[in-house]
């Protein structure tokens, strides 16, 4: 567990000055920062000290280390792990049992206040947190061990970032997030079911060159990565603003590449940087194999309606309707044969006045 | 609760309950007036019963003799806004769209770029009757909360569809969320105020017509 610097490491990973330079210019496009920092970034980078990095897997799907490490992008994703020193990683570390556990401990000791803490899954509280428990112990327990002393705490993936799958209806685990629990601790949200792996990566070199994290929207996610909708990047937006719309998959507006709006496309509502950075090394992303988005980098995206039906057509089915209609069917009826009841008290009592009448009171 | 959620409950419950509110006022208050009814007239009519009632039904949508040129801004604005009203809610395609979803009935529409069009000049002649309203003594005078209320009610969906439409001021989720909700508060007051007259419009002139024509002022 050496902590030389980045550099020296990088160096003796056999990486040139000329790839991490590329990287460094990657990172600053992808954040949009100005190129001349890819310069800063680059000299920041190799000055510093390999953070220690805390990996905590809670109840997700491993989906988000998938997505990590099954990144083709050449060099970007092994070079996290040149980057940083994951000191515990319970899927990806060789170690098991009280071994691994030992590994986490250590570090947390040894770089006190000073590790990262990434967290990917999110958080059960029913029942006193027993839905999910490692060696022993309740997620629960060990996230606020580790924040403890966590410099910051990075939550990759919807999971930790919103409670994702786990806290959807009705959420019988009582799952909730990261940032529900750890309140005295900066906390960056990369959600995304899965996030993009340069998202992840981005973050870190960020907290590598400007030693803090980046600026984050109210969701806490980087403005960077999450500044826009996929709405406004997509590349089928031009269709969108002409009215030309995909009724179904295989039909002709389909096979055209029409915006997917109309099949319930959740691009317009969703902050993330698909459209932009895209997948599998920039091949593609899913509106480009021609599936709507499903807006999984937000909140409760999966209590958010049907996948399928248009953002501005009804969630659910209008049940009441029929009920209104009966009642105010029946009601009216009650109100009108009130009304006769009225009318015929009041001509019960209906008294003629005569003219002698009259002028008595005249006078 | 955030905007994601709150554009999911608005497209779901939202729209639920305020439709139910809605087909419930409207059935209750229609029923409630014409089943009033009215105390048999026993006179002769002073005017044969003709087609008075459904000549005022037309001749109401006319200025009286005199008063246009009193307040022509009242008259062109109150035209153009109920006719753009017409034009943005039911010939728009987004609009057409939800109500094929809920009912399997659609009909064409119109362009976008001609429902944008209709949209703008939809609300300038609906602040064009505001300010009529403050700045003429007698309409002010006439005017009470329901009425600066029911013009808010109707401006609000206009306004928010456009801004949403155009992604315009606020986040496209939250300004769609907002936009619903406009129209549910509207669809929920709308029975029980004098935007009532939606439907009791063409009834109310077409018995006044009759009325009047009975008592002698047959037009």
């Amino acid at each position: 567990m050496d902590h030389e610097t980045l550099g020296e490491r990088l160096r003796e990973q056999g990486i040139s000055r000329r790839a991490f330079l590329k990287f460094c210019a990657a990172m600053a496009s992808i954040m949009a920062l100005p190129p001349g920092t890819a310069n800063a970034i680059a000299d920041a980078m190799s000055k510093a000290t390999r953070p220690s990095v805390i990996w905590l897997s809670f109840q997700e799907c491993t989906g988000c280390t998938e997505s990590l490490t099954r990144s083709y992008t050449p060099t970007l994703e092994s070079l996290i792990f040149d980057m940083i020193s994951l000191d515990y990683h319970h899927t990806l570390q060789a170690a098991s049992g009280f071994a691994a556990e030992k590994s986490r401990i250590d570090a947390m000791r040894n770089f006190y206040g000073k590790y990262l803490l990434v967290v990917d899954g999110s958080i059960p509280l029913h029942d006193g947190g027993i839905y999910s428990t490692i060696a022993g112990r309740t997620n629960l327990d060990l996230l606020q061990e580790a924040a403890k002393g966590a410099a910051a705490i990075i939550a990759v993936g919807t999971c930790a970032s919103f409670g994702g799958i786990p806290n959807a209806k009705p959420n019988p685990t009582g799952a909730v997030s990261v940032s529900d629990i750890i309140k005295d601790k900066p906390v960056v949200n990369i959600s995304g079911c899965p996030p993009i792996p340069a998202v992840i990566t981005g973050v870190l070199a960020h907290y590598l060159t400007f030693g803090a994290l980046p600026e984050l929207d109210d969701l806490g996610r980087p403005r960077s990565f999450y500044g826009e909708t996929i709405h406004d990047r997509c590349y089928r937006r031009p269709f969108y603003d002409q009215g030309k719309f995909a009724k179904t998959f295989d039909d002709e507006g389909a096979r055209n590449g029409w915006c997917l709006f109309e099949l319930g496309c959740k691009g317009p509502t969703t902050h993330n940087a698909c459209a932009t950075t895209k997948w599998n090394g920039g091949t593609s992303f899913p509106i480009e194999s021609g599936h709507g988005c499903l807006g999984c980098s937000e909140p409760h995206f999966w209590d958010a309606g049907s996948f399928y039906s248009a953002l501005s057509m009804p969630a659910s089915a209008l049940s009441l309707s029929t009920d209104a209609a009966i009642a105010g069917a029946a009601i009216g009826v009650g109100v009108s044969i009130a009304n006769r009841f009225k009318k015929r008290a009041a001509k019960s009592v209906h008294v003629t006045a005569t003219i002698a009448d009259l002028e008595k009171q005249h006078e | 609760m955030n905007e994601v959620l709150f554009l999911t409950w608005v497209r779901g419950m939202g729209l639920n309950i305020a439709i139910g509110i809605f087909v419930l006022g409207t059935l209750l208050r229609l029923l409630e007036i014409y089943t009033l009814g009215r105390k048999p007239d026993l006179a002769t009519p002073r005017h044969r019963a003709g087609a008075s009632g459904l000549h005022t039904v037309f001749r109401r949508s006319l200025p009286p003799p005199g008063m246009f040129k009193k307040s022509p801004a009242s008259y062109v604005a109150g035209y153009v806004f109920h006719i753009g009203l017409f034009i943005v809610v039911l010939l728009s395609a987004q609009h057409i769209k939800l109500i094929q979803s809920l009912t399997g009935v659609w009909w064409p529409n119109l362009p976008a770029q001609f429902i944008d069009a209709a949209t703008v000049v939809t609300l300038a002649a609906m602040v064009l009757v505001l300010v009529e309203r403050i700045n003429k003594p007698v309409k002010r005078f006439l005017s009470t909360f329901e009425d600066y209320a029911a013009w808010m009610l109707t401006f609000l969906p206009v306004l928010t569809g456009y801004l949403a439409t155009h992604h315009l001021l606020l986040p496209y989720t939250a300004m769609l969320a907002l936009h619903i909700i406009s129209v549910e508060l509207l669809l929920v007051f709308l029975p029980f105020t004098k935007l009532m007259h939606v439907f009791t419009l063409w009834g109310s002139r077409w018995y006044n017509g009759d009325v009047n024509a009975k008592k002698g002022v047959a037009v």
